[in-house]
């Protein structure tokens, strides 16, 4: 046991303080290449460094090579390549403004190194029934799977902290329950994403100092779909998701197409005179988490937040529930 | 919030019941009388099931939305 926990240790606090350390001075070299966004949440014309995905690379590399020097696993080989090739997709898409299309084949491409390396079981496994073995349908989920969790969580990225702190609850609970399930392996190398995403939360939460932007995003939605696939808890992963997934689903059943959010003509939300967030009665605005959180009263950009965080914790908890029922058979 | 709650716990039991028929219909499916070709018209069969599968998934939980969210969708 003592050969997995050192590594554990060591990976854990290489990958938080990478990101603890390097965000601050990659602030300011953002704001000095006036590489800033408006906050369109915030009275006052506050702007805010852009994208903060290079520290959160940098922290899930580092830890990540260290891990494959202990254990030498394909399956982290292929989550370091799958992981990087998607930081540098939501790169470019923070550079310059990408069609539609982009994000979704790029990142379809991306997953490939995880067939190539061999780092998957084509088994699916679900709570309470056990496995199917689907071969060639199980490429198909790998090629979709990556696009749909850096999407996914592209998506959530909307306000103040709700991308970095949602990804420490889903990804914590992702390696509890591979813990659960015996994968101790695949549960270590889980665990610098938690721990990126925590110290990325430091400088991401309400008032933002940096944003993760397309590159910090899809660094961390790509991971988590990586994670989920080489450790064999896809339907797990995409419980822990829920409420994220539950975001795309109302966007796309309203919008009823593949679009990027720019290209939404109408507001789902709006400011009120003390500048709390509130749902717009346009019909032709995309039906959201966030509006439907707030299709009761105006709320805080803080208690939004918070709102989805207790989201989150609820799907983890489910998830938690669901890895337990792994055990059970019918 | 109470609803989205419902929501959630409405997909979960959805996933689950979903990963019974997979288990259940899916997993054993198999047709061997066309030679070297079988895993091929297998894995088609299996995949155009898994694709109504998901469709019907998708159908139910847009059903659920409008059900549960009914007050809150009159935007």
């Amino acid at each position: 046991m003592i050969e997995l926990i050192i590594p554990a240790i060591i990976s854990c606090i290489l990958a938080f303080f990478v990101v603890y350390f390097t965000t601050p001075p990659l602030i300011k070299i953002l704001v000095k290449k006036n590489y800033t966004v408006k906050d369109m949440n915030k009275k006052e014309n506050v702007m805010v460094a852009r994208p903060g995905g290079i520290s959160i690379i940098l922290g899930l590399v580092v830890s990540e090579i260290v891990l494959y020097g202990f254990f030498q696993l394909n399956e982290i080989l292929a989550l370091i390549i799958t992981t990087t090739a998607a930081f540098l997709i939501g790169y470019v898409d923070d550079r310059k403004v990408m069609g539609g299309w982009f994000k979704p084949v790029t990142l379809a491409i991306a997953a490939l190194p995880i067939i190539f390396l061999g780092a998957y079981d084509s088994n699916l496994a679900f709570p309470l029934f056990g496995d199917v073995q689907i071969p060639l349908l199980y490429l198909g989920l790998i090629i979709f799977m990556i696009p749909i969790t850096g999407n996914t969580i592209n998506s959530i990225d909307v306000l103040n902290g709700v991308a970095s702190g949602f990804m420490v609850i889903a990804s914590f609970t992702l390696s509890i329950c591979l813990f659960i399930l015996q994968n101790y392996e695949i549960a270590i190398v889980s665990l610098p994403l938690g721990f990126v995403s925590l110290a990325f939360y430091k400088y991401h939460k309400i008032p933002s100092k940096i944003f993760p932007g397309d590159s910090g995003a899809l660094t961390f939605g790509a991971m988590y779909g990586v994670i989920a696939i080489i450790g064999g808890v896809e339907i797990i992963a995409a419980i822990a998701l829920l409420p994220a997934v539950i975001n795309s689903f109302l966007f796309l059943s309203s919008v009823k197409r593949v679009v990027e959010h720019r290209e939404i003509k109408g507001k789902p939300v709006e400011h009120t005179d003390d500048f709390k967030l509130k749902a717009t009665n346009d019909k032709t605005a995309p039906v959201t988490l966030v509006r439907l959180i707030l299709a009761g009263e105006p709320l805080t950009e803080k208690q939004i937040g918070f709102a989805i965080f207790k989201l989150a914790i609820f799907s983890g908890i489910l998830a938690i529930i669901s890895a337990f029922m792994m055990g059970v058979s019918l | 919030m109470s609803g989205l709650y419902g929501f959630l716990f409405a997909m979960w039991i959805l996933i689950i019941i979903g990963g019974g028929i997979m288990v259940v219909l899916l997993g054993p499916f198999s047709i061997q009388q066309y030679g070297d070709f079988h895993w091929i018209i297998t894995s088609g069969i299996k995949v155009t099931i898994a694709l109504v599968l998901v469709v019907m998934w998708i159908l139910i939980l847009s059903k659920l939305k409008n059900y549960i969210f009914k007050k809150e969708l009159k935007f």
